[in-house]
């Protein structure tokens, strides 16, 4: 098992670094993001937040990619032919689908770096890390939760034939429901149980409070590891079910 | 004359039917309605937390008109682009139709949609975040928010004939949309940036617009804005000649390499 999901996982990352797409939305999309929050917080005169937002547009980018890489899986395997292939394969489907979406969050992570080092470059953003240590665990634990997350959307899609539109749908609420780059306290009350939920809600907390020194680390990387566990949990479940359902009714292949 | 109406109406009407990958409602939905929502909407909260501008009216606005982009770059990229990837190009530049009627036709059911996806933004701003321009602007805005699309939609069309050739023209789309964002004093004051940036987004279609219906919903009139309207209109003016003179450079270049389908 572990070295199917090693060379599914080896795979899948080479095959998103070769993609324009994934280029866009892991390095250059994060860092237009990145200047245009530097920009608007240098107009309100709060540039001591430029490291907060160069987190958060980093965040922002590994969601986006962990959202079309992983919602996207399926379609793509539809388009290509290969889904059928894949669910006949011997191990179970899961196993061929978790290398997948972690492979598209690791390739988001490459958002972090680009917006670190951007900022850096010609923000002079600091890159003074109160906790480097805590920094250096959060970070796996952020991008490990989403690739998990990532495989429950890819879970409930599988009966969904056009996911790529909700893909489109919710790139931006997850980014205002998790306090990726404004804090969840400027938003309705109601927002907060939602955002408990949520991966890169816990992710974004444990990058800050290890960079900026403000909170707790190890709870926010433990909820890390429990959204992540709960997301395998309800992925298994999700793809015995509606794999079984896709079969039945040959819906599988049909895009 | 009545065969270049035809055409440009019928003709860009049924191409858009055609082309058009999100004109299905489960798709349109999330994508041209849903997506621009939340973009105002996170782009208003960020304006809160970062004290970027006056208030929040600078991000409604500027986004409301800008979201008019979803249909007008990849509306209009897809009308143009997917012409090729759908194996059609070949026939369609084997008939005798006028290429400005073809061209151009296709920019009209995009500018329509355009302009559904910008006033769905200002319904948006209006119940979700409290937006009450005065009611005496409303025809202004509206004229705005028209040029405004118009221009936007002639720039769509320069990246539709890229994709013409190119094979990632999804990708020139998405970055285009972006830098857009960037560039265009939609969530950033134009002044901050620094002044080769305002220089490249003064050159794109947009900006002015946003300008202008900024100053027309804080209870400005037309005669206020007119240098920026007048300016929006060359802009859409040149986008428009500039796509077309590419359109057809690209046809002749393909029609002599005979690539003119080759993906």
């Amino acid at each position: 098992m572990l070295g199917i999901v090693r060379s599914g996982f080896v795979m899948n990352v080479k095959m998103l670094t070769t993609s324009g797409f994934f280029l866009l939305t892991s390095t250059v999309q994060p860092v237009i993001f990145a200047t245009i929050a530097f920009y608007m917080f240098k107009a309100g005169g709060r540039p001591g937040t430029l490291l907060y937002a160069a987190l958060g547009a980093g965040m922002m980018g590994i969601w986006s990619s962990t959202l079309f890489g992983s919602g996207g899986a399926l379609q793509w395997n539809r388009w290509q032919g290969t889904l059928e292939l894949l669910v006949a394969a011997p191990p179970p489907f899961i196993v061929v689908l978790l290398p997948l979406t972690l492979a598209t969050s690791v390739t988001g992570a490459y958002s972090l770096v680009a917006t670190l080092g951007w900022g850096w470059l010609l923000f002079d953003v600091p890159l003074h890390l109160v906790h480097p240590l805590a920094f250096a665990i959060a970070v796996p634990a952020a991008v490990v939760s989403l690739g998990l997350m990532g495989l429950l959307m890819a879970s409930s899609f599988i009966l969904y034939r056009h996911a790529n539109a909700l893909s489109n749908l919710l790139e931006y609420p997850v980014w205002v429901a998790t306090g990726l780059i404004f804090p969840l306290a400027l938003l309705p009350g109601w927002v907060t149980p939602i955002s408990w939920l949520l991966a890169p809600r816990w992710g974004i907390d444990a990058i800050r409070h290890a960079a900026l020194g403000s909170g707790a680390v190890w709870f926010p990387v433990a909820m890390c590891a429990a959204t992540g566990a709960a997301y395998l949990v309800l992925a298994a479940a999700f793809l015995r079910i509606f794999e079984r359902e896709a079969r039945a009714r040959a819906t599988l292949a049909l895009t | 004359m009545s065969t270049f109406l035809r055409v440009f109406f019928i003709g860009g009407l049924i191409s858009y039917r055609a082309l058009f990958n999100w004109i299905r409602p489960y798709i349109y939905i999330p994508t041209m309605l849903g997506s621009p929502l939340f973009q105002i909407v996170f782009f208003t909260y960020l304006g809160r937390y970062s004290h970027a501008a006056g208030g929040d009216a600078f991000f409604i606005v500027g986004n409301a008109v800008q979201v008019c982009a979803m249909s007008s770059v990849y509306g209009m990229t897809m009308a143009v682009a997917n012409e090729r990837w759908f194996g059609t190009l070949g026939p369609l530049l084997a008939t005798p139709a006028n290429r400005l009627a073809i061209f151009l036709g296709r920019g009209m059911p995009v500018f329509a949609n355009g302009l559904l996806v910008s006033a769905f933004g200002f319904g948006v701003g209006a119940v979700l975040l409290h937006f009450r321009p005065p009611l005496h602007s409303i025809p202004a805005l509206v004229l705005v928010v028209c040029l405004t699309t118009v221009s936007c939609t002639t720039f769509g069309m320069v990246l539709g004939t890229i994709g013409l050739r190119s094979k990632d023209f999804f990708f020139v789309a998405n970055l285009a949309y972006f830098l857009m964002l960037l560039f265009c004093g939609v969530n950033i004051p134009l002044d901050v940036l620094p002044g080769w940036m305002e220089a490249i987004g003064r050159s794109l279609p947009l900006t002015h617009g946003i300008e202008a219906a900024r100053k027309i919903a804080a209870g400005g009139q037309l005669a206020d804005v007119s240098g920026l309207l007048w300016t929006e209109l060359g802009i859409a003016v040149a986008y428009a000649a500039a796509g077309y003179l590419f359109f057809r450079l690209l046809e002749i270049s393909a029609r002599r390499s005979a690539v003119i389908d080759a993906l």
